[in-house]
């Protein structure tokens, strides 16, 4: 299984398109790799600046509809080849989301109260997340304050996230 | 309980209930363009798995940059184009047989009711106008499509959109979707398929049912879907010819992909055609929806015809018609690009490519490029455009560019007077 840990980077946005994580110009390239310069580069977010914001960043949070537009896998790969393996929001873009499962990522739902609370008590400082698949719970940790918050998450996602994707579970079964 | 159209077509192409809502479908069709399919098989060959399914329910095309036009588009174009060859997937359509994907396979006929579509591609939508079940996917569910011809879904709700009246004159299918997008807003369908029911859909062309659903992602749905009908049976008839013996017959065949009386909707939207107005978005969202009235006077830089949604035959008449005799504004330059080389073709024979031309139209071969910003019309930062095409996202047709999305009439109109403004075919 993939790293679900670690710093978090907050997007306080909702409806952030593909064409925002990964834009067309870079469809071209052939290799996920070559992708990895490229992520959120063009997100539209006062005082944000991909260059000096994403690296160093495992996990990201955000609003509603994370990922919306067009079907590109480069989205989650973007994210995947700069280390950042799980999204929570308050929602997702079906087709977003099911790249995220079938890649292995993971695309945590939160009710919109909770992510309002979240951004609250941490959206302003460096902020640490750990991921307990078994348990279904987050833990946020900036030092100051630590909370737990349970998910939900489909057995067939689950299913998906352990068996590293959909390609290799479908090899299993089809 | 009764049973939605989509309900019927997974009902009949479940192959496997893995866990909870998901089932998994054998597919129909697996259409296959040179951004999303590269990676695709460059990973079957690397896991030596270069397989494909069925290579006659495969399709390929080169779309969305043709020719290509830097060394790394013409390797994507290489690799679709050696695959295809190698696993004898005849259907394949390199440059100068190539057209927008969205319009090319349904003008050669590889949609029908009842079908299950997948394809590297959010617009896949589209091809539901046919009563299919198509949806977008990425690579990863496109790689398992090519090869094992499954794929999952969890079974989406229906929200019903019924259409009432007539649409009036100068009013079109683009609008009308704008207007429903508006109302739904951008995640308002999210996991759902948007039916479009009603006397509007009754009476409009398979064209127009094309637009209607080639936007329902703009929503967030899965798939649009129109019932199949006698409209749909005509479009279709070169290719159904040899399978029923009248064209009544194959209407009767398929009027079972049809929903139920007394199927469940998680939500129905009842829309009054006639109020429906000349429409275009404004911001960087498609539900950013007004009246071209409230817009009028938007300055544009660019006027774009063409794309998945607005480049086909009759699209271009209608702007043929605004354009006749006319010159665009000298603060403007405009792009034509018909969908498909058919379409290009018959717009030459009926004298509507010299009428793009006259009026000062570039008039590009069938490709997406503008669309997205990857070639054939990327905007300069500040610029605007007045674009027939999908999506209005920051940076979409270009870096620092702002699109405004429009009926292939108002974008006409607007490229003769330099701003946006409603065509002289809306009788309002």
């Amino acid at each position: 299984m993939k790293n679900f840990n670690g710093k978090v980077l907050f997007l306080d946005r909702s409806d952030i398109n593909t064409d925002e994580i990964i834009p067309a110009k870079y469809l071209n390239e052939s290799t996920k790799a070559a992708l990895k310069p490229y992520c959120l580069e063009d997100l539209l977010l006062d005082g944000f600046d991909p260059k000096r914001d994403v690296p160093g960043h495992q996990a990201v949070i955000t609003r509603a509809n994370f990922g919306c537009g067009s079907s590109r896998e480069h989205a989650p790969w973007v994210l995947g080849e700069n280390d950042i393996n799980v999204v929570v929001a308050e929602n997702f873009a079906r087709i977003f989301r099911q790249n995220m499962f079938n890649c292995g990522m993971l695309a945590i739902e939160l009710p919109a109260d909770t992510i309002a609370e979240i951004f609250d008590l941490f959206g302003s400082g460096e902020t640490t997340l750990e991921t307990d698949l078994e348990k279904h719970t987050l833990t946020l940790d900036n030092g100051k304050i630590v909370r737990n918050y349970k998910f939900n998450i489909d057995p067939f996602d689950a299913e998906l996230v352990k068996a590293g994707g959909w390609v290799a579970y479908a090899d299993s079964r089809y | 309980m009764g049973k939605t159209i989509t309900q019927k077509i997974f009902d009949a192409h479940e192959v496997d209930r893995p866990a909870g809502s998901v089932r998994v479908l054998s597919l129909d069709r697996v259409f296959c363009h040179e951004i999303t399919t590269p990676i695709a098989i460059n990973d079957l060959c690397a896991t030596n798995r270069d397989r494909v399914f069925d290579c006659s329910k495969i399709k390929a095309v080169i779309d969305h940059v043709s020719p290509a036009k830097d060394s790394k588009t013409a390797e994507q174009g290489k690799t679709l184009r050696d695959w295809a060859r190698r696993h004898d997937i005849k259907d394949f359509f390199d440059v100068g047989a190539n057209g927008v994907c969205h319009a090319i396979f349904p003008e050669k006929g590889f949609v029908r009711p009842g079908f299950t579509v997948i394809m590297g591609d959010s617009h896949t939508c589209t091809h539901g106008a046919f009563g299919a079940f198509a949806a977008g996917i990425g690579t990863t569910d496109l790689e398992v499509g090519i090869l094992k011809g499954v794929c999952a879904f969890k079974e989406p709700e229906t929200i019903k959109v019924e259409v009432t009246g007539a649409l009036r004159e100068g009013v079109y299918p683009k609008d009308l979707i704008l207007t429903i997008i508006r109302e739904l807003t951008v995640n308002g369908a999210t996991n759902q398929v948007l039916e479009f029911t009603g006397s509007v859909i009754d009476n409009m062309d398979m064209e127009g049912r094309m637009t209607l659903c080639n936007m329902a992602i703009e929503a967030g749905a899965t798939c649009g879907v129109c019932y199949p009908d006698a409209v749909t049976v005509d479009y279709l008839w070169p290719f159904i010819q040899s399978e029923f013996a009248t064209k009544e017959a194959a209407v009767e065949a398929y009027s079972k992909w049809r929903s139920d009386a007394d199927a469940e909707y998680s939500k129905v939207l009842t829309i009054d055609g006639n109020t429906v107005e000349p429409v275009a978005t404004f911001n960087y969202k498609p539900d950013c929806v007004k009246t071209v009235r409230e817009l009028a006077g938007t300055k544009v830089d660019q006027v774009y015809i063409g794309s998945c949604t607005n480049g086909r035959l009759s699209d271009l008449r209608v702007a043929a018609q605004i354009l006749k005799g006319k010159k665009i504004a000298p603060t403007v330059r405009a792009i034509v690009s018909p969908a498909t080389p058919d379409i290009f073709k018959q717009a030459l024979a009926e004298g509507i490519i010299q009428i793009f031309m006259d009026a000062g139209f570039c008039v590009t071969n069938p490709t997406c490029g503008a669309c997205l910003g990857m070639s054939n019309g990327v905007l300069a930062s500040g610029e605007i455009c007045a674009s027939t095409t999908n999506r209005n996202f920051a940076g979409r047709m270009g870096k620092g560019g702002m699109v405004h999305l429009m009926s292939p009439a108002t974008a006409a109109a607007t490229a003769v007077a330099g701003t946006i403004v409603n065509s002289e075919l809306f009788k309002g």
